[in-house]
């Protein structure tokens, strides 16, 4: 009972289910165990009693900020349309957050999606979360019955055979490369606080596609999005996709085409990462929510770099600064503009 | 089609108060510059997003060229400053992605800039040509 998961999981469970016995917050949100090993589902705790049900454990790959404007808006009290909001503060709710998901958090608050107030932020520093495709690539595709984790290591049983792996090597990409591991604001702290990692070159996955020469590159791309089934997966796990309509149900006018032929799929793609310019913070979420394994966190990614060297921001780590794509500098780098040679030959 | 004889297509969306203007003046100028532009109006360069640019590719044109005012001669005082942003970040994307660099250009051109006008679309049709059809969407 001394492992890092199962500290960080009795405290949660305390402070949530304080939280919950106080009344200071009527729902608070982590994850709960999934129906498979290696699968959690978010979960929204109620009583002191649901507190008992949250986990923490290298599988909660999805992103909790994703669920927190819908949640803050379930536990108001129900009112018309046209009613005035109730006197007083409105219901609290209690999150688990790392670094990546407390950055969403800011991204949020400062897009007036949340209200920072109605949070109770349960920081937490994250050891990085395990991809369970590298898993199953691991153990050749054979079903896993059984997973153990320790400190360190992953104990799996797949058709009654046992294997060690390391977690460390079976980790996601963007845990990897992940330089704020530790939560960015929070009000109560959740096990050990751990220095943030220093990935020895966070865009190194970018670099090399980067080296690559135009055709080359279009044939990874190509590659990468053949199998994608357009099933939204990655939008909807999103935390900064909350619009009413998305670009992609729009009918008229209808921008992106709905097939799964490569031109729309492309597109799709492209403009997906493109709504998360300056505002993803690589949490890895899209990736790990694809049933078809399209490492569609490239592309953000890139925006990611290209956002911190041309412009010096970093999604959701300061909320008094305004967003990268909500502000200008007169100036900003302008190196992409075609500059005409001067003097054509005139009659 | 020989690349030699291959005309390629262009969408230019141009700002109501500059470029647009700029074309027109190159026209009253009687500049000469290829007749392979075709120019969408738009009120200014910060009306114009991605999938526009990508609607007029999947729709079969081999390049684009979209213009705006000189960075502090936005008719809307900032329009153009967010346009340059956007299209900073969206002109790395396509080509991290593989489309060729050529294919997607953005430039600035007053009302006072006939000759500049028809200097870019020269060259670009000229780029473009070189790159031969768009069969990448």
């Amino acid at each position: 009972m001394n492992n890092v998961n199962d500290i960080i999981t009795q405290e949660l469970r305390a402070f949530a289910s304080s939280l919950l016995e106080s009344g200071e917050v009527s729902a608070f949100l982590g994850f709960a165990h999934g129906s498979l090993p290696m699968t959690t589902r978010p979960f929204v705790a109620k009583t002191p009693e649901d507190a008992q049900k949250l986990v923490w454990n290298s599988f909660c790959v999805l992103n909790l900020a994703n669920y927190l404007p819908a949640l803050l808006k379930s536990i108001e009290p129900p009112r018309g349309p046209k009613d005035p909001p109730p006197e007083g503060p409105l219901p609290k709710a209690g999150v688990i957050a790392t670094g990546c998901w407390s950055r969403n958090i800011v991204v949020q608050t400062q897009e007036n999606q949340v209200d920072r107030s109605r949070l109770v932020i349960a920081g937490v520093s994250s050891r990085g979360m395990v991809d369970r495709k590298k898993v199953l690539k691991a153990l050749d595709g054979k079903e896993i019955t059984k997973i153990e984790e320790k400190d360190h290591d992953l104990i799996v049983e797949a058709d009654g055979a046992i294997k060690e792996l390391n977690r460390w090597s079976v980790t996601r990409d963007n845990c990897q490369s992940c330089v704020h591991s530790s939560a960015v604001v929070f009000d109560h702290w959740i096990g050990p606080k751990l220095d943030d990692r220093q990935a020895p070159n966070r865009f190194k996955q970018i670099e090399d596609i980067e080296k690559m020469t135009a055709d080359e590159r279009w044939a990874w791309f190509s590659k990468e999005i053949e199998t994608c089934i357009r099933c939204y997966a990655c939008r909807n796990a999103c935390p900064l996709c909350y619009c009413e309509t998305c670009f992609v149900d729009d009918s008229n006018p209808q921008w992106v085409g709905k097939s799964i032929e490569k031109a729309d799929a492309a597109i799709f793609h492209l403009l997906r990462a493109f709504h998360c310019a300056g505002r993803c913070t690589d949490c890895g979420a899209c990736e790990s929510a694809c049933p078809m394994g399209i490492r569609m966190r490239l592309l953000t990614k890139k925006l990611e770099k290209d956002v911190f060297e041309l412009f010096g921001d970093e999604a959701g780590m300061d909320a008094s600064k305004p967003l990268t794509m909500t502000t200008y500098k007169l100036e900003d780098p302008q190196g992409f503009i075609f500059e005409p040679k001067h003097g054509q030959k005139k009659e | 089609m020989t690349e030699n004889s291959f005309e390629p297509k262009i969408i230019a969306f141009l700002c109501n108060w500059c470029s647009y203007a700029g074309a027109d003046l190159a026209g009253v100028s009687r500049f000469q510059y290829p007749s392979n532009i075709r120019i969408v109006r738009v009120p200014c360069s910060g009306r114009i997003s991605p999938p526009m640019l990508f609607s007029a590719l999947k729709q079969g044109a081999d390049g684009i060229l979209v213009s705006g005012c000189h960075p502090g001669d936005c008719h809307y005082i900032s329009g153009n400053l967010f346009a340059r942003r956007r299209f900073a970040l969206f002109k790395n994307l396509l080509e991290f992605a593989g489309i060729e660099p050529g294919r997607v250009n953005f430039t600035w051109v007053s009302a006072s800039e006939g000759e500049r006008f028809a200097d870019v679309v020269s060259q670009v049709t000229e780029a473009v040509r070189q790159l031969g059809p768009f069969n990448r969407f």
